[in-house]
């Protein structure tokens, strides 16, 4: 959209008392209204696809029999325990490997062509080792998650301006003060990207995750609900896929937003 | 400037005689040479700068004035050769390079051991007129205030030399001036023995006590500056200003009478 149409349209919203925040919900709402008025006219079935109103119910249906909330937060134990194995290893791998050149010839080449491999492709493999417990699904996302921590705090560690780390050293900064107080915090920017990738990795390999054999867990109670073809139920979970994906990205760009608050675009907002 | 002397020239004391004090040489090198492959960037150089005594190093680029600073600062290895320096050195860069993640305050403050580094800090920003930014983020200064706050780095840590690398290059020609001004005000304060490193023949006039000239890894040429403080030009700074020129390898065009006219044969600037 041009800035001047964008000027035109908060302008017209401004008239009728419509912030251009409001605006942007409009077309949205109406699609929800158009599905609605879809299926009361019997032009989507419910099996296809259920009626916003029908999701609604089975969502507060779900939330007050507590359902929905256990079997979410199954769901977010498998992503965090995931996640912190992830980018715990990832982190250290990279600090490794990013600080030493010894450690780079030893862990960036077997890295690298690992990363090649979709993590989910390692699904059969890590069934026939971990079992189908909760282990190979934990593992699965430790694994996703690892490589993109990995390369961009790799990266950022490596790309820190030498001119700054050679200042840092005529003031009498080495050892650990110098990665602490320079290197570190200067691929933290990266390190922090990494983050949001190895995130969005976690939802999307969570989602394939718990379809291996769950008995609990958002992924479970979408089996569940295929089974029986209830699409209410289905939408119900992947709204809170989506909910839950969307706090996590807000979660870091607020890290983000405290721990980058020196960057210029920051301090300009 | 508290300095009240106008006239130009003032030979008998305007320039401090530590040139001839009995203290022992803040920096002392003797026949040093580095090269980098087959390329001999300094010259079996000897190089005496005395305690608190200012001294310009002017010369073009790739003269091998940068590589002598980093030596004397540290940077570079001296490869056990004959190098004296004093252990209090602080270098102010051609770039600030100041840590955009930590306040100012903490830039300044960077490394420094001891008790109150906060205070500390306060009292070399308040010296260099920014006592008022202790907190901000160095992304919000202006060139000026940033390479101002690099001077404070230096000069928090009392540095026995204080070597700086062409450190008014990037900032406008009227901050240039103030930072002149500033840099002779510190200096007189805390009495370092000073390596300016500049291209800048004007400026290495009117801020050193001594001048020497380095041309492809040699000293091509040195000259005492007698005038008083605050340098105008006049008669015997543009005498000076010939004589390191000719130095330089850049010849008056003519005999031009207020010899303002220069050439410059290879269209570097100098």
């Amino acid at each position: 959209m041009t800035l001047v149409s964008t000027i035109r349209l908060s302008n017209k919203a401004a008239a009728r008392g419509l912030g251009a925040g409001a605006q942007r919900w409009l077309s949205p709402l109406a699609l929800i209204l158009v599905w609605e008025l879809g299926s009361r006219a019997g032009l989507i079935p419910a099996h296809v696809l259920a009626a916003p109103s029908a999701v609604i119910g089975t969502a507060w249906a779900m939330i007050v029999s507590g359902e929905l909330p256990a079997n979410m937060l199954v769901s977010l134990g498998r992503a965090g325990a995931g996640l912190a194995i992830g980018v715990t290893l990832g982190s250290g791998l990279a600090i490794a490997a990013g600080l030493t050149r010894a450690g780079e010839h030893a862990l960036d080449p077997p890295i690298q062509m690992l990363r090649t491999l979709p993590s989910l492709a390692l699904t059969p493999l890590f069934i026939v080792w971990f079992g189908i417990g909760e282990t190979p699904k934990v593992a699965l996302i430790a694994l996703g998650t690892m490589f993109p921590v990995y390369l961009n705090l790799f990266n950022g560690i490596r790309g820190v301006d030498p001119k700054l780390i050679e200042a840092a050293r005529s003031f009498g900064l080495d050892g650990w003060r110098l990665i602490a107080e320079v290197i570190l915090p200067g691929a933290l920017p990266s390190f922090l990207l990494g983050l949001r990738f190895a995130l969005a990795g976690s939802w999307l390999i969570l989602v394939v995750a718990e379809q291996i054999n769950a008995s609990a867990g958002l992924g479970y109670l979408i089996n569940n609900a295929r089974d029986f073809s209830r699409t209410d139920t289905i939408v119900v979970c992947l709204i809170v896929y989506a909910l839950l994906g969307l706090t996590a990205d807000g979660l870091v760009r607020a890290i983000e937003r405290r721990a980058l608050a020196w960057r210029p675009s920051f301090i300009k907002s | 400037m508290a300095q009240a002397v106008i006239r130009p020239i003032n030979p008998a004391g305007a320039a401090p005689a530590v040139a001839a004090s009995p203290a022992p040489p803040a920096v002392r090198l003797r026949g040093f040479t580095r090269r980098f492959g087959e390329t001999v960037v300094l010259h079996d150089l000897d190089l005496d700068i005395a305690a608190g005594e200012f001294v310009a190093l002017l010369g073009r680029s790739g003269s091998g004035k940068t590589t002598l600073l980093r030596t004397l600062a540290g940077l570079d290895p001296a490869d056990h050769q004959d190098v004296v320096t004093p252990k209090g050195r602080a270098v102010v860069f051609q770039d600030p390079r100041l840590l955009p993640w930590k306040p100012v305050w903490r830039n300044v403050a960077l490394g420094l051991g001891g008790a109150n580094p906060r205070d500390r800090a306060r009292a070399a920003l308040t010296e260099v007129g920014l006592g008022h930014r202790l907190d901000v983020w160095p992304a919000t200064l202006s060139g000026g205030e940033a390479q101002r706050a690099a001077l404070a780095r230096a000069l928090v840590r009392e540095p026995e030399l204080l070597l700086l690398d062409e450190p008014f290059a990037s900032v406008d020609a009227l901050t240039r001036i103030r930072m002149h001004d500033l840099v002779l005000a510190l200096w007189r304060t805390h009495r370092p023995a000073v390596l300016l490193v500049t291209h800048d023949v004007d400026e290495a006039i009117t801020l050193a006590d001594r001048v020497l000239v380095l041309d492809a890894g040699r000293i091509a040429g040195e000259e005492t500056i007698r005038l008083a403080r605050p340098r105008e030009t006049g008669p015997d700074f543009q005498a000076i200003r010939r004589r390191l020129l000719r130095h330089l390898g850049v010849q008056p065009r003519a005999p031009a009478p207020e010899g303002e006219l220069l050439a410059f044969p290879t269209g570097e600037a100098v």
